[in-house]
C-alpha cells in the first residue's frame, strides 16, 4: 500500500501555513527542513499571499496565426488579417477585436518552442513547466498557487477548474503537493446536482453524519494513512465545503449587466464565474475553452471559437483592472501547442509546437510587451526562443515565489521549476 | 438520303478525362468559365485571381484583392467578372482586356464574402457573407441596391434563379431563404438541414451549402456540402447534395456517392442534358461524381489527383474545370479521345 510521499508526512504538512509564516517571523525557519523557505522575508511571503492565478486554456491547441501572431499576405497566413491594438505598433489577429483594445494590459510571448506536439504531453508541459518523466509527476501552476498563495483561513478549494466537460473531485494535478491542492473540476461551471443536501436529511443530522465520518476516518488513518485515504478524506471535506458555500459558485447571482457583458454562451458564463471565484478568495482558477484542434476548416472554427473567447476575455481583463485586482492576479492564456503555419488540404492546421504564442497579464507582467518573434511566415522562432520552463519561472517570479527553491518530497529536494530555464525578465516589472 | 451533317458531340460522363492542367502558385479555391468559353478564371488561397486563355494557356493574374477569393460570377453580358474576397471586398473586372483592371471595388461585407451571383440580365450582382447578409449591387457601377436581412449565421451561398426574379441564399445551418429581388421580400424558407451539424464534442458548427446550382429549367435547386459528421475537426463526414423541387419547396432527392467517401461536396453543377456533376475533397482526396436526379447514388465517378474545392461547366457543355489544393486548374473533357 502506497504511503504518503508528500506533504502529509512532512514537516510542512503538520504545521499550518499561518504558523509557518509565524515561525519564520519568530526565527523558527531552521526547524522547517525545507530549504525552499529558508529565510524569506515575511513581508514578501505575506505579500505573495494576496496573489491569485487565472489560466485560460484553449483546449486542442489554438492557432497562433489566428490569435497572437498573424501573418497576413503570406503563404501561411491564410485569410486572417491583422488589426492594430491599443499599443502602437502591436497587431494581433482580426478575430480578437475586443482583446486588441486591452493590449496595453497584456503581454505576448511569440517565440515559444516546446518541441511537443502531443495533446496530453503538451498540456502537462505547459501546466507544469516540465516534460513528462517516468515515475515523477509535477504539480500544475494552479496547484502550486493553491499551495503557496491560498489563505489558511479560506476553507474553499484553492484551485477550481471550470470546464465544458464533467465535474470531478480528486484530480491528481497537485502531484506531491497533496490532494488538498488538487483542482476541483466544475463541469459547465456548476456544482454536481448531488451536491445539494436531500430534503429528508436535516442540517443537524448531516452534521452528525460528517462528524462520525471524520472520527472514523481519523481512527483508521492513525494506523493506515496512505495517499489513497488522504485523497479520499480530502475529497469529502472539499465536497462538504462546496455544499456549504454553494452560492459562491452560482454565476446567476451576478448582475444581469455582467451576464450580458460576458455573454450567455458557455465560455462567457464560465469566465464570469471565474471572476466571481477570484473575487471571493479562490486562489487559482482555470477556465478551459473547447475546442481548437482544427485539423479541418481551421478558419471557420477559429472564427466561431474566438468569437466566443474574445469578448469575455477582454471583459475579464478590464474588470480585473477596474477592481484593482490585475496587479495581483496572474492571467495566462495558453494551449498545449500552436498550429502549423502550413494549411492542409482540409483547410486545417495541424499540431505545432516549434513556434507559437502565449498571452499573459497581471502581477506586474509588462503590459503591451511583445517578447520574441517568429520568421515572416511563422515557420520558426527568429528571436528569443523560450520554452515551458521559462514560462514557469516567469509565473513564479510574477507571483512572488522563488522558482530556484526546492520542495522536499519524502526527504528528496526537488526544484520548484526546471533548473535548466529561467524567467523571461523582459516580462517582469 | 444520307446526311452529311456532322454528328453532334454529346457529353458523356463515362468518357470524362483530364485534358489540361493549368498551374497557379497558390491553392485554388474557386473556378468559372466566362460566358464565351474563352477564359477560365480561378480564385486562390492568396490575393490574386488567375485568368487563363484556354486556347493558348496564357495566364494573367488579376491583382487587387486583399485576401482569399472564393466568390466569383460572370455577368452574361458586358464582359464583366465580379469577385469577392475574405477581407469583405468585392471587385468588378473588365476581365477580357489584355490587362484586366478593376472597374469598381466595394467594401461589401464585414468579414468573408463567400459567394457571388450575377443576375441573368447582367444588371445586378448578389453577394453573401459572414455578416449574415446578402447584398445586391448594380454590376455597372457597384451601386448598392438592397440588402436581404434574415439569416442569423454566416451565409455560405447565394444564387439568382434562372428567371432573375428571385434570389436564394443558404447559411451555415442549412437554412435556405427565397427572396423576391424587386422588393426584398422573403417569399419562403426552405431547408437543407442535412448539411449542418453541431459537433457537441468539439463544440462547433460545421455545415453550409458549399455549392449551389439551379437546373437550367429552374425546376430544381441543388445544394451541396457535408453530412453525417462524426468529427468536425477531422473532417469526418460524407458528401451530400440536397436536391429541392423549387416549385413545391419539397425535398426531391438526397444525392450521395455510390462509393464511400469521407469529405465535402464542395461544388455542384447541372448539365443541360439533365445530369448533375459534383466535385469533392477530403480525407479521400479529390473526386468527381455524376448523378441522375432520379437516383440517390451517383452513376459514375472519376478520381482526381488532389482535393478539389470547386467545379465549373464550360458553356459548350463538353468540358469541366476543377480547382485544386495543389494549385492546379484541371480541365476535363466529357468526350471520347479523338
Amino acid at each position: 500500500m502506497r504511503q504518503c510521499s508528500y506533504a502529509c508526512s512532512s514537516v510542512e504538512h503538520r504545521i499550518s501555513r499561518r504558523s509557518l509564516l509565524a515561525g519564520l517571523a519568530g526565527g523558527a525557519a531552521g526547524a522547517m527542513g525545507l530549504s525552499g523557505f529558508a529565510h524569506p522575508a515575511v513581508a514578501e511571503q505575506l505579500k505573495a499571499a494576496a496573489k491569485r492565478v487565472l489560466v485560460v486554456f484553449l483546449a486542442g491547441g489554438s492557432s497562433q496565426l489566428e490569435t497572437w501572431d498573424p501573418k497576413p499576405g503570406t503563404d501561411t497566413g491564410g485569410p486572417t488579417l491583422a488589426i492594430p491594438t491599443s499599443v502602437s505598433g502591436v497587431h494581433i489577429a482580426e478575430l480578437l477585436p475586443y482583446t486588441a483594445r486591452q493590449m496595453h494590459r497584456l503581454a505576448i510571448v511569440r517565440s515559444i518552442n516546446t518541441k511537443e506536439d502531443d495533446h496530453g504531453k503538451g498540456h502537462y508541459m505547459m501546466e507544469t513547466g516540465r516534460r513528462q518523466e517516468p515515475g515523477m509527476s509535477y504539480p500544475t501552476i494552479g496547484s502550486v498557487a493553491a499551495k503557496f498563495l491560498a489563505s489558511e483561513a479560506e476553507s474553499l478549494p484553492g484551485y477550481v477548474h471550470v470546464t465544458p466537460g464533467g465535474s470531478s473531485f480528486g484530480t491528481t494535478d497537485s502531484a506531491f503537493l497533496g490532494p488538498k491542492f488538487a483542482s476541483v473540476t466544475l463541469g459547465d461551471g456548476v456544482l454536481p446536482t448531488t451536491a445539494a443536501r436531500p430534503e429528508s436529511l436535516t442540517e443537524s443530522a448531516d452534521r452528525m453524519r460528517n462528524e462520525m465520518r471524520r472520527r472514523a476516518d481519523h481512527r483508521f488513518q492513525q494506523r493506515r494513512r496512505t495517499a489513497e485515504t488522504e485523497a479520499y478524506s480530502q475529497s469529502y471535506e472539499q465536497a462538504a465545503e462546496l455544499i456549504a458555500k454553494r452560492e459562491v459558485f452560482d454565476v446567476t447571482k451576478e448582475s444581469p449587466r455582467d451576464l450580458e457583458r460576458y455573454g450567455t454562451h458557455d465560455f462567457g458564463r464560465h469566465m464570469l464565474l471565474a471572476r466571481r471565484l477570484l473575487e471571493r478568495g479562490i486562489t487559482a482558477v482555470k477556465v478551459s475553452h473547447s475546442n481548437y484542434d482544427t485539423h479541418n476548416e481551421n478558419f471557420d472554427f477559429h472564427i466561431e471559437q474566438l468569437g466566443e473567447f474574445d469578448r469575455p476575455f477582454a471583459t475579464m481583463i478590464e474588470d480585473l483592472a477596474e477592481r484593482g485586482m490585475l496587479d495581483s492576479t496572474l492571467v495566462v492564456v495558453m494551449a498545449e501547442f500552436g498550429r502549423t503555419p502550413r494549411i492542409n488540404h482540409l483547410l486545417g492546421r495541424d499540431h505545432w509546437s516549434a513556434a507559437w504564442s502565449v498571452c499573459l497579464a497581471g502581477c506586474g507582467i509588462q503590459g503591451g510587451a511583445v517578447i520574441g518573434k517568429t520568421n515572416p511566415n511563422g515557420t520558426a522562432v527568429a528571436d528569443r526562443q523560450v520554452g515551458a520552463g521559462h514560462l514557469f519561472h516567469t509565473y513564479f517570479r510574477a507571483l512572488g515565489l522563488d522558482p530556484t527553491k526546492k520542495y522536499v518530497v519524502a526527504g528528496q529536494p526537488i526544484p520548484m521549476a526546471d533548473p535548466q530555464a529561467d524567467a523571461i525578465q523582459e516580462l517582469l516589472a | 438520303m444520307v446526311s452529311n451533317l456532322p454528328t453532334p458531340v454529346v457529353a458523356d460522363p463515362a468518357q470524362t478525362r483530364q485534358v489540361k492542367e493549368l498551374k497557379h502558385a497558390r491553392p485554388l479555391f474557386a473556378c468559372r468559365f466566362d460566358p464565351a468559353g474563352r477564359f477560365a478564371v480561378a480564385g486562390a488561397q492568396g490575393n490574386d485571381v488567375a485568368r487563363w486563355e484556354i486556347a493558348s494557356d496564357k495566364k494573367t493574374d488579376l491583382v487587387g484583392h486583399q485576401s482569399w477569393v472564393r466568390a466569383m460570377t460572370f455577368s452574361p453580358r458586358g464582359e464583366r467578372l465580379v469577385t469577392g474576397d475574405y477581407a469583405g471586398r468585392v471587385t468588378c473586372w473588365s476581365y477580357a482586356d489584355d490587362a484586366p483592371r478593376p472597374v469598381w471595388t466595394a467594401e461589401a461585407h464585414r468579414g468573408w464574402v463567400r459567394a457571388a451571383s450575377a443576375s441573368p440580365d447582367g444588371e445586378l450582382v448578389a453577394t453573401a457573407g459572414n455578416d449574415d447578409l446578402v447584398r445586391l449591387r448594380t454590376i455597372e457601377h457597384g451601386t448598392p441596391v438592397r440588402e436581404f436581412v434574415g439569416h442569423d449565421c454566416h451565409v455560405y451561398n447565394t444564387l439568382f434563379d434562372p428567371t432573375g426574379a428571385y434570389l436564394v441564399s443558404a447559411d451555415l445551418k442549412g437554412r435556405i431563404k427565397h427572396w423576391e429581388v424587386a422588393t426584398g421580400r422573403l417569399v419562403r424558407d426552405l431547408n437543407a438541414a442535412e448539411l449542418h451539424k453541431y459537433d457537441g464534442g468539439f463544440r462547433a458548427d460545421i455545415g453550409g451549402a458549399r455549392g449551389m446550382a439551379f437546373s437550367p429549367d429552374g425546376r430544381y435547386l441543388a445544394c451541396s456540402g457535408i453530412t453525417e459528421v462524426t468529427n468536425a475537426f477531422a473532417g469526418v463526414g460524407q458528401p451530400l447534395v440536397v436536391l429541392i423541387d423549387w416549385y413545391t419547396g419539397q425535398r426531391k432527392q438526397l444525392l450521395k456517392p455510390k462509393d464511400a467517401f469521407q469529405g465535402v461536396a464542395w461544388g455542384i453543377a447541372f448539365h443541360p442534358n439533365g445530369f448533375l456533376v459534383g466535385v469533392g475533397g477530403g480525407g479521400g482526396g479529390g473526386i468527381l461524381w455524376f448523378w441522375n436526379p432520379e437516383h440517390v447514388q451517383s452513376f459514375h465517378s472519376v478520381k482526381l489527383p488532389q482535393t478539389a474545392y470547386d467545379i465549373a461547366l464550360h458553356p459548350s457543355g463538353l468540358e469541366l474545370a476543377t480547382a485544386h489544393y495543389d494549385g492546379s486548374l484541371r480541365i476535363h473533357a466529357m468526350t471520347p479521345k479523338a
